[in-house]
C-alpha cells in the first residue's frame, strides 16, 4: 500500500483517549487512520475499546483527549446531527425501531433528511433486493416478523438508505447462528465491493475479520497493539495477535471452518 | 318503583346527567393528558425532578375531595380577566378531577419513555434524529401504550370522582346519588350510581382496546406522531369549545340561587327562584345542592346572589360567636354582623324555625314512655348515637348538648346525616339529631324529644341576599318581603314529606304552594 495523501484521510484518530467521568480509561493513545473505500476491521476482546471507537467517529461520544477528524474536521466541530445522517451506523440486531415495518426502518435517514415519498420508496426497494430481501414479500413486516438474518440485513440495508460515504458496523453479524452469519458475510463481502464505501467494522470473531478486513486494528486493553494487513496478523509476535492466530486455525473453533 | 321503571321515566333527564358526568370526565381527562404528559416527557429530561413532581402528584391523590373542593372555591385567580380558578360549579370540579388525574399520567409517561430499550434510543441517535425527532418518532411511539394506559386508569379513577362534583352544583350522575342518600332512596341511589359503574367500564375496555392497539404496534412513525397531533388537537378543541360554555357572558339578567344539600333547602331555593323569576322578571340561575358550609362561600364570593340560612347556623357556625337563646336578638345580631362584615342582607324570616331534632324511634318512645330529652338521659348509657358531621363539630352541637342534659353514650358514631334516618331505623343506632323540619319523621315512625333544658338556639330560616344584588335589581328586595312568614313549621314538614315521603319533583311541590298562597304568576 503505498503513501496516501490528506484528501484520501476519511477518518482519522489524533492521539486520542477516552475516559469516562469516574476516571476509568476506556481508550488511550490512540492513533490511525481509515482511508476512502477501505475497510478496517477492529478486532479485539470484549471490553477492548472496539465500541468506544466507533462511537468516537458518530459523536455518540466525545473524546477526553486528542481528536478524532472526520473528513478532515475534528468531529467537534461538526454538527452532531449533520455527521451521523453522513455516516451509516448498523449495530446488533435489536437496533430496528420495532414500531416499524420493514420499508419504514430503511427509509428513517431519508425521511429525515426530507426526500419525497416516492423518492423513498423507489430507494428502499433497491436498497432491500440489494440486501437479499424480496421487497414484495418484506416491505410491510415489523422486525418481530422476520428471522435474525433477515433483521441484520434490513440494518445494512437502512445504514446504506441515504448513500452515506462512511458506514460503521458494530458486530452487526454477532447474534445470527453460524451457517446464515457466514453467508450473510459472504454477501456482505460482494456488496462492500459493489459499493466502495469506507468501512470500519467491529468483531471479536478473527475469521470474520479475515474474510471483509481490508486492514485490521486489534486493540487490548484500550491500546492499539497491532495495525496492519490480515498477514501481519500473522507474523506477528505480539501475544495477543497470536492468540488471535491460533483461533484462525484451531479446529475445535466453535465456528467450526467453512 | 324498581331502577328500570325510574331510568325509563327520567330518561331525559338521566341522559342530561350522564352528558354532564361525560362533560367533567372528558374535559378534565383532556387537560391532566395536556399537562401531564409533557410533564412526564419533561422528568424523563431532567429525573432530579421526578421525585418531587411524583410526589406532590402522589399527595394530590390522597386528599379528600371535599376537603380538595373547600379549599378551592375561595380562590380567585383569573387568566386575560376569565376566572380559571375558584367558586363553586363545573369549573372547581374540572380542576379538582384533573390533580386527581395527573398521577397515573405522569407516572405512566415517565415509566414509558424511561423503559424504552437503550439500544433502540441509540440507534436513532447514530441515525442523526435530533431530541425532538427521537421523542416523536422513537419513545412517544414505543410508549403509548404504556401512556394510554395511565390515561386509562386516570378516566376511570375521574369516573369515579366526578360523582362527588355534585356537592358543588358541577352536576353529573353524582346528583342521583346525592339526593337518594338524602332522601333515602335506594332506587335513586341506584339511578346514579349503576350509569356511572357502566361509563367506567365502558371506559375501560375502550380504553384497554386502544392501549392493545398501541402496545402490538401500529405501523408507521407518520401514523403514530399523527395520532399524538390529532389527539393533541382534539384535546385542545374540546377545552376550547368548553371553556366558552363554562364561561358565559355575565351580561345576561339573572340572580343565581343557591341552596344547601338537603331537601328543604332545595325546596326553599326553588320557592326563591320561582318568586324571583315569576315577581321580579328576573332569570333565576339554580346553584342547588352545595354541601357543608359551601352555599355560604359561594355567597360570600359572589357565585351566587341569594339562598336561605338558619340564624343560628350564622351565630354559631359562620360568625363563631357564642350560641343564644333569644331568637329575636339572635336575629339582630347576625344581620348587622353580616351586614359589616359580608355585605350580606338579611332579610323577612321565612316563620319556621328548624332546630335540631333529638329523635328516637316511636316504638322505644311509646314503651319506655320517653317525652323529654331528660327523659332519654337516663338510658344514654345503653344507647348507640350516629349524628351527621355537622352536628358534631359545630359549637352549638353535640358538645354542648352532651354537657347541658350530661349525656354519656355507650357508643358514638359519626356519619353522613342522611344515614342516620337509615341507621335508626335499621337498629344501628338508638338516638339521632336530625332536623325538626324533615319529612322522614313522620314517614319513619320516629318520635322528636322536647329540648326541656332549651339548649338549641333558634334556626329561624331567613333568605340572604348579597348587597350588590339588591342595589342591581331593587324589586327583589320588594319580593322577598312577600315571603315573610310565609312558611310554618308543619307546611315546610309537609313540603318535605312530599318530596322525600311521596318523590315528588320540587319544582311542583313548590308551584302547587305557591299558588296556593297566591304567590304564582304576575301580580
Amino acid at each position: 500500500m503505498g503513501m496516501k495523501t490528506d484528501s484520501q484521510k476519511s477518518i482519522e484518530f489524533r492521539s486520542v483517549g477516552f475516559r469516562l467521568s469516574n476516571g476509568r480509561a476506556l481508550l488511550s493513545g490512540l492513533d490511525l487512520e481509515v482511508y476512502q473505500g477501505e475497510t478496517l476491521i477492529l478486532l479485539g476482546r470484549s471490553g477492548c475499546g472496539k465500541t468506544t471507537t466507533l462511537k468516537l467517529i458518530n459523536r455518540l461520544l466525545d473524546p477526553t483527549e486528542g481528536e478524532v477528524r472526520v473528513e478532515g474536521t475534528a468531529t467537534t466541530r461538526w454538527d452532531p446531527i449533520r455527521l451521523r445522517r453522513r455516516v451509516g451506523y448498523v449495530i446488533q440486531e435489536i437496533g430496528l425501531f420495532p414500531h416499524l415495518t420493514v420499508e419504514e426502518n430503511v427509509g428513517v435517514v431519508p425521511r429525515l433528511e426530507g426526500w419525497e415519498a416516492e423518492k423513498i420508496r423507489a430507494r428502499t426497494r433497491e436498497l432491500l433486493d440489494m440486501v437479499g430481501l424480496e421487497p414484495g414479500r418484506f416491505a410491510t413486516r415489523y422486525p418481530r416478523e422476520l428471522s435474525g438474518g433477515q433483521r441484520q440485513r434490513v440494518g445494512v440495508a437502512r445504514a446504506l438508505a441515504a448513500d452515506p460515504p462512511i458506514i460503521l458496523l458494530d458486530e452487526p453479524f454477532g447474534a445470527l447462528d453460524p451457517i446464515t452469519r457466514r453467508e450473510i458475510q459472504q454477501e456482505f463481502r460482494s456488496l462492500q465491493k459493489r459499493l466502495g464505501k469506507t468501512l470500519v467494522f467491529v468483531t471479536h470473531d478473527v475469521r470474520e475479520a479475515f474474510l471483509l478486513a481490508s486492514r485490521i486494528a486489534l486493540l487490548k486493553d484500550g491500546k492499539m497493539v497491532l495495525l496492519g494487513q490480515p498477514a501481519d496478523l500473522l507474523n506477528s509476535g505480539d501475544p495477543e495477535a497470536k492468540a488471535f492466530a491460533d483461533c484462525l486455525h484451531d479446529p475445535d473453533s466453535p465456528e467450526g471452518s467453512a | 318503583m324498581n331502577l328500570w321503571e325510574f331510568l325509563l321515566q327520567n330518561r331525559a333527564e338521566v341522559f342530561e346527567l350522564t352528558l354532564e358526568h361525560l362533560f367533567l370526565v372528558g374535559l378534565s381527562t383532556g387537560i391532566a393528558i395536556l399537562i401531564g404528559v409533557p410533564l412526564g416527557i419533561m422528568l424523563t429530561r431532567w429525573p432530579a425532578l421526578s421525585k418531587p413532581v411524583l410526589g406532590f402528584a402522589n399527595i394530590m391523590q390522597t386528599v379528600p375531595s371535599l376537603a380538595l373542593f373547600g379549599f378551592l372555591i375561595p380562590l380567585n385567580i383569573y387568566l386575560f380577566h376569565v376566572r380559571i380558578l375558584g367558586g363553586i360549579g363545573a369549573r372547581t370540579a374540572i380542576v379538582a378531577l384533573v390533580l386527581y388525574a395527573l398521577l397515573p399520567i405522569i407516572r405512566n409517561t415517565f415509566t414509558g419513555i424511561s423503559g424504552v430499550d437503550p439500544a433502540i434510543r441509540e440507534a436513532g441517535r447514530g441515525m442523526g434524529m435530533t431530541n425532538r425527532q427521537l421523542l416523536f418518532q422513537v419513545e412517544i411511539p414505543l410508549s403509548l401504550g404504556v401512556i394510554i394506559a395511565g390515561v386509562r386508569v386516570a378516566t376511570v379513577i375521574s369516573v369515579g370522582t366526578a360523582t362527588i362534583a355534585a356537592a358543588i352544583d358541577a352536576g353529573g350522575l353524582g346528583r342521583y346519588i346525592f339526593r337518594g342518600l338524602r332522601m333515602n332512596d335506594n332506587t335513586l341511589i341506584l339511578a346514579g350510581a349503576v350509569p356511572a359503574a357502566l361509563m367506567a367500564l365502558v371506559a375501560d375496555l375502550v380504553l384497554g382496546w386502544v392501549e392493545k392497539i398501541f402496545k402490538t404496534g401500529v405501523g408507521g412513525w407518520l401514523k403514530s406522531a399523527k395520532v399524538v397531533w390529532t389527539s393533541l388537537l382534539l384535546a385542545l378543541g374540546v377545552i376550547v369549545w368548553s371553556s366558552v360554555t363554562l364561561y358565559p357572558g355575565k351580561t345576561e339578567r339573572r340572580v343565581a340561587v343557591g341552596s344547601k344539600d338537603f331537601t328543604e333547602q332545595i325546596i326553599l331555593g326553588e320557592i326563591l327562584a320561582q318568586v324571583i323569576e315569576s315577581k321580579a322578571g328576573v332569570r333565576a340561575q339554580r346553584r342547588f345542592d352545595l354541601g357543608g358550609n359551601l352555599a355560604h362561600e359561594a355567597l360570600v364570593a359572589g357565585e351566587v346572589d341569594a339562598y336561605v340560612e338558619y340564624s343560628g347556623t350564622a351565630l354559631t357556625a359562620i360568625l363563631k360567636l357564642p350560641p343564644l337563646s333569644d331568637a329575636s336578638e339572635v336575629y339582630r345580631r347576625v344581620k348587622s354582623e353580616y351586614a359589616a362584615k359580608f355585605n350580606v342582607e338579611w332579610t323577612e324570616p321565612l316563620g319556621f324555625n328548624n332546630t335540631f331534632a333529638i329523635l328516637v324511634r316511636g316504638e322505644d318512645a311509646r314503651r319506655l314512655k320517653l317525652k323529654t330529652i331528660t327523659d332519654a338521659a337516663s338510658y344514654a348509657a345503653k344507647w348507640r348515637a350516629g349524628f351527621g358531621q355537622d352536628f358534631m363539630s359545630r359549637p352549638d352541637g353535640y358538645a354542648g348538648f352532651a354537657r347541658a342534659y350530661g349525656l354519656k353514650f355507650a357508643q358514638l358514631r359519626e356519619m353522613d346525616l342522611s344515614l342516620t334516618y337509615r341507621a335508626l331505623v335499621d337498629h344501628q343506632v338508638d338516638l339521632i339529631a336530625g332536623n325538626s323540619t324533615d319529612g322522614l319523621i313522620a314517614r319513619h315512625d320516629l318520635f322528636q324529644l322536647t329540648d326541656d333544658r332549651r339548649y338549641f338556639p333558634p334556626y329561624d330560616a331567613v333568605p340572604v341576599v348579597r348587597q350588590e344584588t339588591l342595589e342591581r335589581y331593587p324589586e327583589i328586595r320588594n319580593v322577598l318581603r312577600l315571603l315573610g312568614g310565609l312558611i310554618s313549621v308543619d307546611e315546610m314538614r309537609q313540603l318535605n314529606y312530599q318530596v322525600d315521603g311521596e318523590h315528588r319533583a320540587v319544582k311542583d311541590v313548590v308551584r302547587e304552594f305557591l299558588q296556593k298562597k297566591g304567590l304564582s304568576g304576575n301580580g
